[in-house]
């Protein structure tokens, strides 16, 4: 009989269904072939002119049917798809899932092409004048709808049955590492015995990629799209601006076993901590993110020496992957030159809102594959960042531990600790 | 009575009406008290402006006050307030500990931007080149962390050091109960001690008003109750500015910190109505039951927006309950999304702690309350999705 509460004696909670979109394709399979090979998903962008944009790539999801229709109906789409194959993996009623709903999703606002379209039905006054004069006397709810933060989650919780309010929730790029920590927490409350997670991002517009770059935080190597992500090298100029949608069906180990579901992998262990430095640069001394990480450690009842290989938030920002190494190397001490650390969004960029959950997918699976997806695009090492970064090739390793790290904007820092097994 | 109960032990309110629990409350018992309106700006629609704020007093650098626009400030100001309230702001050890979850939307964009290229859209084709050449030269750069919802949890970790963590939640008044029920769920189950929980809503922006307005929902011409909007012009809300945060506690905690306690936060409960088909009236019906009011006379302070299917069908919900008396405190505030249902709790909370109940906001629809609230009903249908309720305890 296996143990069924963890080191604090709490429920143990199980993943029992995992779904992922990115860049590299639909579904678990294509994408971890494609993780695995070392294949980018980064291209130049397509779905609006470039002109006047330094940067001109990106790893943009183009081939759903929403892809052109704006962020709010492509994340949806994006949720959806990775949710049922969540779902579907797990075992569970489609329409009937019985358990809450996290969503990790960009906060929304009314598309300019939604915005262009109101304005120029009309000629009378100017500004927002117009837009509100047109907009009450529109008919039916769509262009409502992509404006309102719940309804993404509103239309999920429809589609797949889940149970009460559901929650919809933004830490920045460490959103999809809340979303899975808000379910585990739920089911260790004894509030439910499983729960839906869900990250997802299809916000990859003109006005975002304007922001970040006004912000210096984007790759500007357009030349060579599938080389401009490049964690922990010398050359690192800014994250390439990605979309995806990771999905984990959580369920308290005994529920699990119960319904007789495989269980493909546990989350062991959550931490966070808020800094209170900057806007969007972290405390110079790391000590947020070395809290993050401690805490999910010890949420997990795990030592340093117990993880086997840590998954990146390495973003292929300067600040970042520098920060990140003097973290790690805090927490983990000389091992850490020795513990291969992998960043996947030298593959698939950054995510976003979808990040920690397409990322914790990923980390799920390593562990069931014994493979380690490599950091490709790693030809100028950085002097100054000595790790085992995996580098361009994918490893074959007994993973049975990994550290998933994610970290945003507004002093977000969460970790995620997941275990192949039990105990 | 638990150790393990969750408390009420800070609170801090901004809206029209002034600021701070004591203003609100010497203003809210006042028997025909006007509201504070403001009609010509956003004309046909009337809201409920901020009050003037001397932004100093809780934010003390002026970097930072630059940093953000009105949404966050009013946000970080709130939960200043609350902070303060409970003894917790400058206490290192009670901040870096400090749990937090934020009701968000977005913040405010550049209205002028906006303007001016929508009106070089009627004279160009090339729309999506318009859009690239205006926001690459005309964005200021760090607006974008004055628009994202997280940052206003963002900046209060900046400015009051609250750090243990911080989430941040979105999706209208729905945010605003999920954070709350969170928080408490956190504090009855040992995994935090001190949560700061709250909102804020700064309506003074076209974009603010077209959200609810896509779909019809703000109430055009002369201003009226939020229970007397059904069939006049309109949808039926009026909004208002303003910002509720709550510092919830585990209540031994707070007994070991000396602290006053407002009231206990008793059974938090929410739902997703499926309204479209039909199921707003028995949602609300079993948030009431699940809710487990007591006997007797029942206080509700009842976060009804005026829109009208939504309050009609809280309103026959509430009067179908004799022992029920309603405030629909968006008479005297304006509805604040986000914000909604933790204000909605501190009024309660307030009245707990006052022994005494609110006077009718509205004398013509709402029923006198003779008795010492002891356990008040908080409300917040949503306008448009999603419902909670709180009941609130004398400590």
């Amino acid at each position: 009989m296996a143990n069924l509460n963890d080191h604090m004696g709490r429920p143990i909670v199980a993943v029992t269904g995992i779904g992922v979109v990115t860049s590299l394709g639909v579904g678990k399979a294509d994408n971890w072939a494609a993780l695995t090979a070392g294949v980018s998903g980064i291209h130049p962008i397509t779905r609006f002119p470039v002109d006047h944009l330094n940067t001109r790539i990106s790893g943009m999801v183009d081939f759903l049917p929403s892809s052109s229709r704006g962020a709010s109906l492509l994340t949806y789409d994006l949720a959806e798809i990775a949710a049922q194959e969540a779902v579907a993996e797990a075992g569970l009623d489609w329409g009937d899932f019985g358990g809450p709903l996290f969503l990790a999703s960009p906060p929304v606002e009314l598309d300019w092409s939604e915005r262009f379209s109101l304005y120029n039905s009309d000629k009378h006054d100017a500004g927002a004048e117009r837009l509100l004069r047109v907009a009450r006397g529109l008919k039916g709810l769509d262009v409502f709808e992509t404006t309102q933060f719940g309804s993404i989650a509103d239309r999920l919780a429809d589609r797949f049955g889940t149970r009460g309010l559901p929650i919809t929730l933004s830490t920045a790029c460490a959103s999809g590492a809340t979303s899975i920590q808000l379910g585990v927490e739920a089911i260790r409350r004894g509030e439910c015995d499983r729960a839906l997670s869900i990250g997802a991002d299809g916000s990859a517009t003109a006005e975002a990629l304007i922001r970040f770059s006004l912000l210096s935080a984007l790759s500007t190597h357009n030349d060579i799209p599938e080389k401009a992500s490049k964690p922990f090298s010398r050359d690192r100029d800014g994250f390439v601006l990605a979309e995806g949608s990771g999905a984990l069906v959580l369920e308290s180990l005994e529920a699990a076993l119960a319904r007789g579901a495989t269980i493909l992998g546990i989350l062991r262990g959550c931490g966070e901590k808020a800094d209170d430095f900057h806007r969007t640069r972290s405390k110079p001394d790391g000590s947020p993110a070395i809290a993050a990480v401690r805490a999910a450690l010890a949420d997990a009842g795990l030592g340093e020496d117990e993880i086997d290989y840590v998954n990146a938030h390495g973003t292929s920002t300067p600040e970042n992957d520098k920060m990140e190494h003097l973290s790690l190397s805090t927490v983990f001490g000389e091992r850490i030159g020795s513990m291969p650390i992998s960043s996947n969004k030298s593959m698939i960029g950054h995510t976003l809102s979808a990040a920690g959950a397409v990322e914790a997918a990923f980390s799920l699976m390593t562990m069931r594959e014994s493979v380690i997806p490599p950091t490709i695009n790693y030809d100028n090492p950085d002097p100054a960042i000595v790790l085992d970064v995996v580098p361009n090739q994918k490893r074959n390793a007994e993973v049975g531990t990994v550290l998933s790290n994610s970290f945003g904007f507004g002093g977000q820092n969460t970790c995620l600790v997941m275990a192949r097994e039990p105990v | 009575m638990s150790p393990h109960d969750v408390v009420i032990s800070g609170i801090g309110l901004v809206s029209s009406l002034g600021e701070g629990p004591d203003a609100h409350w010497r203003k809210l018992v006042q028997p025909g008290l006007e509201p504070v309106l403001e009609a010509a700006r956003f004309s046909p629609y009337t809201i409920h402006p901020l009050p003037d704020i001397d932004w100093n007093l809780q934010i003390a650098k002026r970097g930072d006050q630059r940093q953000m626009e009105t949404w966050q400030r009013l946000g970080t100001y709130a939960a200043g307030m609350a902070l303060d309230d409970a003894g917790i702001k400058g206490n290192d050890d009670l901040c870096t500990t400090m749990d937090m979850v934020v009701a968000a939307g977005g913040g405010e964009r550049d209205e002028a931007v906006d303007a001016d290229i929508l009106a070089a859209s009627e004279s160009r084709n090339d729309r999506d080149v318009l859009l690239n050449e205006k926001l690459t030269t005309e964005l200021r750069p760090t607006l974008f962390l004055a628009q994202l919802s997280n940052l206003l949890a963002g900046n209060i970790s900046i400015v009051h050091k609250v750090t243990g963590s911080s989430r941040t939640f979105m999706g209208e008044e729905g945010a605003g109960v999920a954070a709350v029920e969170t928080a408490a769920a956190r504090i009855r189950s040992g995994q935090s001690t001190h949560i700061l929980v709250g909102g804020a809503f700064q309506t003074e922006h076209s974009d603010m008003l077209l959200g609810y307005e896509l779909a019809g929902y703000l109430h055009r011409g002369p201003w009226r109750p939020v229970w007397q909007r059904q069939g006049a012009e309109g949808g039926g809300v009026v909004t208002g500015s303003g910002g509720a945060f709550l510092v919830l506690e585990q209540r031994e905690h707070a007994i070991s910190r000396g602290r006053k306690i407002y009231a206990e936060l008793g059974p938090v409960v929410s739902g997703r109505a499926i309204r479209r088909q039909g199921e707003l009236d028995a949602e609300i019906a079993a948030l009431l039951s699940q809710a487990a009011l007591p006997n007797g006379e029942l206080l509700t302070i009842s976060g009804a927006s005026g829109a009208h299917a939504a309050t009609a069908a809280e309103k026959s919900a509430l009067d179908a309950n004799p022992a029920i008396a309603a405030r629909g405190f968006s008479t005297l505030t304006g509805h604040m999304k986000e914000a909604q249902f933790p204000f909605a709790v501190a009024l309660a909370a307030l009245a707990v702690e006052r022994k005494a109940a609110y006077p009718a906001f509205d004398a013509a629809t709402e029923k006198p309350f003779n008795s010492v609230p002891r356990t008040v009903l908080a409300t917040a249908i949503g306008y448009h999705q999603f419902e909670g309720m709180a009941l609130v305890n004398a400590a």
